[in-house]
């Protein structure tokens, strides 16, 4: 576990899905993807997604957790779910502002 | 971070969408991934620590921005229409450089110290001959990105310093991934040494938008190219606007494709913007305020807005179609007065702006933020009750009459409200007796005389007697820059050598 910085990379240790992380709250996280911790960006990729948590990662996609004390921008996708503790992130609803330049 | 992180995004996500140029003619995001790629191969094995370009905008320009990304060397667009000696200036400033050049800055340029200077189409092509580089690019969110010189109204041009970090949180904070639809296309005609050409790119890349190129301004082309390439969205600076309003309102045409419409860099006239609804009457207009300094737009003024203010009846709402909106939610912005503590809501001071996109540093000039990581704009302005920003432009620009200071924007919107003035700028004048009066400078409506004593007596009723003009000079047009900014050096100037007649007007 380790101090999430904005701007930070992570990949997942069992599927293809790398993310970025765009918010974090203070203190260690231990950002998941497919129930496994995901690790610097090159960590080794072995094994699969467990069950409860293969629903899926999307490019481009921001997801969030509960408070939305956490957010992370996937940037290669994968065929795990992304989540903290074992809970899932939700995929993030957003208002886009209008195109300024 | 690294902005090649945004193309190699896009090109995975939708690699084969057209990025740049036309349909089944231009480059998709697979290949600009491509060419970037070998771009950064030419420019490592070039050995330079800069990667300039002197020439208007063409494929070779978004294969520059990203190849020296991958390459980590800062890419530096600069401005082709300076003269030999300045231009020569900054090419030595990056040395050891490579510079593209388009083939008429070729002669100027000559043998850069230490790195070469390449012929647009030569590097176009030698790029395809070229290798791919290696797949890895420096994720240092600190490295240099982009160097843009300010177009030095006083002394050396300043080079302003954008890193990878500042860019990226931009796109990241205001552009949603892949948010265009497949039949979108931005039309960019701002030059790629202005922040605006550079942010279009990399807003276009990450949203998935295909990049339509006008490489130099005049209001027919844009109109002509808009309606070929069925463009939806453009990003225009004021005076562009005007002559675009001017050449639709004559050639009777619209542009029904045209979704949304963004301007800034420069103060609008009122006049141009509330015509230019009318003649778009299904375009998405935005209001955009940003600066070079803080990675482009820092506060918006959106369509919806645009609407309820020109809907209105109420003075307050009305005049929000002259503010430029409300802060992107990623800035905090506040208002302060000379000593950095905030001002009440309503009242003038200087705009700070916080938040990752903002850097606001010069090379050889230290950190750009104060220890809290504000940065202060230099522009003057003040929020209204909900929080509208109105930039009432440089504070260097003030009017300082007998101690009161005096905002040319006020005097100039004032004076835009009389019929029979097309334009018109405030600009200070060195005085005896007051340090400086207010000199106006105006151009007519064609077919119009101005009658000087009836501007007086305008502003006199409208703002106050300080503020009437003392000195009043009528010219066919005013002095811009090629991206719009009002050469207020040059009045001043003119203005300097005309004493005023007598001090009647401004007592």
């Amino acid at each position: 576990m380790a101090e999430l910085k904005p701007g930070g990379r992570l990949k997942s240790a069992v599927c293809t899905t790398e993310i970025i992380i765009v918010k974090a709250p203070a203190g260690d996280v231990a950002v998941e993807c497919g129930g496994q911790a995901m690790g610097d960006p090159g960590t080794e990729v072995s094994g699969e997604p467990a069950a409860d948590a293969a629903e899926g990662s999307t490019l481009g996609k921001r997801y969030v957790n509960e408070d939305e004390s956490l957010e992370v921008l996937v940037t290669k996708a994968g065929d795990g779910s992304l989540g903290v503790a074992g809970t899932l992130l939700a995929l993030k609803e957003s208002k886009p502002l209008p195109a300024s330049d | 971070m690294n902005i090649m992180m945004l193309l190699e995004m896009a090109a995975s996500g939708f690699g084969d969408r057209t990025a740049v140029g036309s349909i089944g003619q231009g480059l998709t995001y697979a290949q600009l991934f491509d060419r970037a790629g070998r771009t950064a191969a030419l420019l490592q094995a070039a050995d330079t620590s800069h990667a300039g370009l002197v020439d208007v905008a063409s494929p070779a320009l978004p294969t520059l921005l990203f190849g020296s990304a991958w390459a980590g060397v800062p890419f530096v667009p600069m401005n082709y229409r300076l003269d030999d000696a300045t231009l020569q200036g900054l090419v030595r400033r990056i040395a050891p450089a490579t510079v593209v050049a388009g083939a008429d800055y070729l002669g100027v340029l000559g043998s850069p110290e230490g790195g070469s200077a390449v012929a647009t189409d030569d590097f176009a092509n030698t790029v395809a001959d070229t290798d791919p580089a290696g797949p890895e690019w420096s994720m240092d969110a600190e490295d240099l990105a982009v160097l843009l010189f300010t177009s030095g109204t006083t002394g050396e041009p300043k080079a302003a310093m954008l890193r990878h970090k500042h860019l990226v949180s931009y796109i990241m904070g205001s552009v949603e991934f892949m948010g265009a639809g497949e039949d979108e296309a931005t039309l960019v005609s701002v030059p790629p040494y202005h922040i605006a050409g550079l942010s279009a790119i990399l807003s276009s890349v990450f949203a998935g938008r295909r990049i339509v190129q006008l490489p130099q301004f005049d209001a027919d082309a844009w109109i002509d190219t808009a309606l070929a390439e069925g463009v939806t969205h453009a990003m225009v600076v004021p005076t562009m606007l005007a002559r675009i309003v001017e050449r639709l309102d004559a050639r009777g045409e619209t542009i029904a494709t045209l979704r949304a419409l963004s301007y800034g860099g420069g103060k609008m006239p009122q006049p141009v913007i509330e015509r230019a609804l009318e003649l778009l009457p299904t375009t998405n207009f935005v209001n955009a305020y940003g600066l070079t300094e803080t990675s482009s737009t820092i506060a918006l003024l959106g369509p919806d807005e645009h609407r309820a203010a020109m809907a209105s009846d109420e003075p307050e709402t009305r005049a929000r179609l002259s503010s430029a909106g409300k802060p992107l939610p990623t800035i905090e912005l506040s208002i302060r007065d000379e000593e950095g503590a905030p001002v009440p809501d309503g009242e003038p001071g200087e705009i700070w702006v916080r938040g990752e996109q903002v850097s606001g540093e010069y090379v050889g000039q230290g950190a750009g933020t104060d220890a809290e990581g504000w940065f202060c704009t230099r522009d003057g302005g003040w929020l209204d009750d909900e929080g509208y920003l109105f930039v009432t432009g440089r504070l260097d620009d003030v009017i300082i009459r007998g101690g009161e200071n005096i905002s040319p924007g006020e005097i100039e919107s004032s004076l835009l409200k009389i019929d029979g003035i097309r334009e018109a700028a405030a600009v200070g004048v060195p005085d005896d007796e007051w340090g400086e009066v207010v000199g106006a400078v105006v151009v007519p409506a064609a077919g119009t005389a101005i009658d000087e004593a009836a501007v007086r007596e305008h502003v006199r009723t409208d703002l106050r007697s300080s503020k009437v003009p003392a000195v009043i000079v009528v010219r066919d047009e005013l002095p811009y820059n090629d991206t719009g900014k009002l050469l207020r050096r040059v009045l001043r100037s003119e203005l300097a050598d005309t004493a005023p007649a007598d001090d009647d007007a401004a007592s």
